[in-house]
């Protein structure tokens, strides 16, 4: 066989692309005049060092599993996706539609009418370029990129023009209904018995990680499910691998490119159940605040496997999280910055993988010749 | 016996020309990766002689060519051109060497003129006209010389294949190649086509052209050449004079057993009509009709072979029957009408009906290459019932299972399921396609290029299963560039040329030559079929 050991292959490049992107990233704390080792203490104690930390992490990867299963999803029937920010903000109309029409009594309830919107919505916003690929060949890039423009024109209209609660100011929904408001960590810990008082429990208790985290974990076991188990999913490889043979097989491209389109779509809106109902409990504007994008990133690197899109969407959770107690932290190191080192962890997993896969592989292969 | 050795002195030794050979290698060795591609490979190509190279797909037959011309460097080894010892790091030297390159897949391009693509890359200066010129007459010359007519106006999308062919030798002599390497250069000829090539070949080497002629047909190489060499799994097995050797002696080297040259079939035994094909047209996207009025039959227990030359038709007439493609005209199968453009025109209705189909590209379409054996197994039935484990989902054990047992029927190496479909090799790759169409038991098997990439010990078996089904009653259509394959395998031949089926033979009363004029499109006496 020509290939590296499994592990190698899922954990050992993806580590090794990751250290490159960190010290690259020290290189720039150094150049601005910062100490590169501080910086990088502060982000993992502030990504992973507290309770605290860890419920805005993985409250971040919740979207980001979201997005970057939708992602993958598509990757399988060989698309590129990346109109998941329009289609994730589509959900959040879907969501926002359900918690403000209905006055839900409890939310187990309200979360899988919320899903099923949520996702419908999503699906939808992915349906019109679908459609288009399958049945015109216009490139689901282009169409999907400019949908991202659509929804977030269509969004503000609805939003300022059509949602806003009276006499509010801020361009908002009316706050959701106690009914439909998703239990957080802090929920959680008070069936536990532990009251949110005293240090550290406060401090957790103020984290928006909600029972949205839960619904991302089973979307992972039901893509992994769908893919790998499911004749579906069985189409949707072999059509991504070969349209040519899909079809020889019997397999309709136009059905494969609908569905997996349409599964990619309500996964990304799916994220809206995290961001809007479990954190906001409103619809705001730029709810997605640029995860449909970063879902890719974590497609890439989670190589479109469920449990690699848990680890790198956790991974992408923490630089968000971390990225923001950086800021707070050293003031000379900006927004921008955080931007900056986020955009080094892509280029290195994602776009410049290769650059270490090819040469551990020869390594590898190199080492088996000799054993 | 003494032959299998390697004994690079042997052929050439007793020849009393004392000129250095125009091609030695030594010890040339490469690998990839774990692989070992080329072992130790030497070898002796005296001036003015065509020497064969022969050997089974996989046997570093390309590999060592490539190393002659540059495109690999080798681990190991020499090279001596005409006595010295030379570096060929890139083509640009192996063209300063003067070797020329044949590639099987032409290197041209389609909207250049025939004299545009000759000079194309060995422009002088910065203005066209002059080399433009000068390739002109140098064409003319070349022309006459070695029978090499080709129009320098025309454009190569408008000229056949064979021409292109001759655009590629060209190139190469503009280059003052002296040693020309042919690729496989037969496999997109018709036989009169080819028996050109060989003359131009003739003409090359009485001028004193080295050539060397890469194949896998052994008719070939006892025709043309006078050495040939052998390789298996990377090493040279043998090299010997032509006339000394038999084709039988070739095979048993390149396999390294006893092959069975001829296929072994009793009389067909023809029952009920199960194909039927009356008017079958079909025009394809960009509005070339492919397919003119196709009428044909196939019998329960017979093979109908599809002799012709690549792009006749051959393929959109396997693709419309597999469903694949859309047509017009009436197809039957088992006296019952089959959707050609409708609802029911795909490939798996078709499969429903009963009519399995090996494809022609099984790299492109019927396998995937990534993906494992057993995922393979049931591309295109995994809709059956026996492959669900409930409603949701696909019963993966049992599929690995019936991979299993099916590899093993069916003789495939390494039986391991969960190996994807790359890693096998050409001849093993279609063994799982065969076992996944055979096995499920079809009234009616399309069977495209069965043989094609595959060596020749998995051909003897692949044709066996085909005369297997037959015997058991089945129809089965089959197409197939390889004129052997045709006329050993069918129990009745239908020649395609241009998109029609020109005649109707029996292989017993008619030979290649006849089968060739047709393929050609040349119809007997004077009013066509």
């Amino acid at each position: 066989m020509d290939k590296m050991p499994r592990w190698a292959d899922v954990f050992l490049t993806p580590l090794i692309s990751l250290i490159l992107a960190f010290f690259v990233s020290g290189l720039v704390v150094l150049y601005i005049g910062e100490n590169p080792i501080e910086a990088l203490s502060i982000l993992i104690e502030g990504a992973v060092g507290s309770a605290y930390a860890w419920g805005y992490t993985l409250f971040y990867a919740t979207n980001f599993i979201f997005t970057g299963l939708a992602v993958s999803v598509a990757f399988h029937a060989r698309m590129f996706n990346i109109g998941g920010e329009g289609q994730a903000a589509m959900g959040g109309l879907g969501v926002a539609l359900v918690c403000l029409m209905i006055p839900w009594p409890h939310w187990i309830l309200a979360l899988p009418v919320a899903v099923i919107f949520g996702a419908l919505f999503g699906a939808a916003w992915a349906a019109i370029p679908a459609y288009l690929q399958a049945k015109r060949g216009s490139h689901i890039v282009i169409t999907t990129i400019m949908f991202n423009f659509i929804a977030a024109a269509l969004l503000v209209y609805l939003v300022v023009e059509v949602l806003k609660a009276p006499g509010q100011m801020s361009p908002e929904t009316a706050a959701f209904q106690e009914g439909s408001n998703l239990p957080k960590i802090a929920d959680f810990l008070r069936t536990l018995g532990l009251a949110c008082e005293g240090r550290p429990l406060e401090r957790v208790c103020r984290a928006p990680l909600n029972i949205a985290f839960i619904v991302a974990l089973v979307c992972c076991w039901l893509v992994w499910l769908l893919i790998w188990r499911t004749r579906l999913g069985y189409e949707i490889r072999s059509f991504g691998h070969s349209e040519e043979a899909a079809v020889y097989a019997g397999i309709s491209p136009v059905k494969i490119t609908m569905i997996a389109m349409l599964i990619s779509g309500g996964l990304a809106g799916l994220m809206a159940v995290n961001a809007v109902m479990g954190e906001a409990e409103r619809l705001v504007l730029d709810t997605v605040q640029g995860a449909g994008f970063i879902g890719i990133a974590v497609a890439l690197m989670g190589r479109s496997h469920p449990v690699g899109v848990f680890l790198a969407a956790l991974l992408f959770g923490a630089l968000v999280q971390g990225g923001a107690e950086l800021e707070f932290e050293i003031p000379a190191i900006t927004r921008d910055m955080i931007v900056v080192i986020q955009a080094l962890v892509i280029l290195f997993t994602g776009a410049l993988d290769n650059m270490v896969r090819m040469p551990l592989e020869r390594m590898f292969l190199a080492r088996r010749k000799v054993g | 016996m003494s032959d299998t050795t390697t004994d690079p002195g042997r052929a050439t030794a007793p020849a009393p020309d004392a000129r250095a050979p125009a091609i030695e290698l030594k010890g040339i060795s490469k690998a990839f990766g774990p692989v070992q591609a080329n072992k130790d490979i030497a070898i002796r190509v005296m001036p003015g002689t065509i020497h064969g190279i022969i050997g089974e797909n996989g046997a570093g037959k390309s590999t060592l060519m490539s190393i002659l011309y540059g495109f690999y460097k080798a681990d190991k080894g020499e090279i001596f051109i005409n006595g010295h010892k030379t570096e060929i790091p890139d083509s640009q030297a192996a063209i300063r060497a003067g070797i020329g390159m044949v590639f099987q897949h032409f290197k041209l391009v389609e909207n250049f003129t025939v004299l545009e693509n000759v000079v194309l890359g060995a422009e002088e200066g910065a203005l066209l006209r002059p080399s433009l010129a000068k390739a002109r007459k140098l064409l003319t010359q070349l022309a006459k010389e070695y029978e090499l007519n080709v129009d320098p106006d025309a454009l190569i999308e408008d000229i056949g294949v064979g021409m292109q062919q001759r655009v590629e030798i060209l190139k190469a002599l503009y280059r003052q190649a002296d040693i020309l390497i042919l690729d496989e250069p037969t496999g997109v000829l018709t036989p009169a086509e080819a028996d050109h090539l060989f003359r131009i070949l003739d003409n090359l080497k009485a001028e004193g052209k080295t050539i060397i002629l890469i194949t896998h047909k052994l008719r070939e190489i006892m025709d043309v050449t006078d050495t040939v060499s052998v390789m298996r799994r990377g090493e040279m097995t043998a090299t010997v004079k032509t006339a000394e050797t038999s084709p039988e002696e070739l095979a048993e080297l390149m396999v390294g057993r006893k092959v069975l040259l001829r296929v072994d079939k009793k009389p067909a035994n023809p029952g009920e009509v199960v194909l039927e094909v009356m008017n079958l047209n079909v025009t394809d996207d960009a509005g070339v009709h492919r397919l003119k009025d196709v009428s044909l039959t196939v019998r329960a227990g017979e093979i109908l072979g599809i002799a012709g030359v690549a792009g006749n038709g051959q393929s959109e007439l396997l693709d419309v029957l597999g469903g694949i493609d859309h047509g017009t005209g009436t197809v039957e199968l088992n006296g019952e009408a089959i959707d050609l453009s409708g609802k029911q025109s795909d490939g798996k209705s078709r499969r429903d009906r009963g009519i399995a189909h090996v494809p022609e590209d099984r790299q492109r379409r019927g396998l995937i290459m990534d993906f494992s054996a057993w995922e393979n197994i049931a591309f295109g039935y995994h809709d059956d019932a026996m492959y669900q484990k409930n409603v949701w989902l696909m019963d993966n054990a049992a599929l690995k299972a019936e991979t299993e047992a099916k590899m093993g029927r069916f003789d495939v190496r390494p039986p391991d399921p969960k190996l994807s479909a790359k890693n096998f090799s050409g001849g093993n790759q279609q063994k799982i396609v065969l076992a996944r169409e055979i096995e499920r038991n079809p009234d009616l098997l399309l069977i495209g290029q069965p043989t094609r990439g595959v060596d020749i010990g998995a051909i003897e078996f692949i044709h066996q299963q085909i005369v297997a089904l037959r015997d058991q009653g089945k129809a089965i259509l089959l197409v197939s560039v390889e004129l052997d394959e045709i006329m050993s395998l069918s129990d009745r031949i239908a020649v395609m040329f241009d998109g029609r089926i020109m005649g109707e033979r029996l292989p017993s009363e008619t030979d290649e030559k006849k089968l060739g004029l047709l393929m050609a499109g040349v119809t007997e006496g004077t009013g066509g079929v």
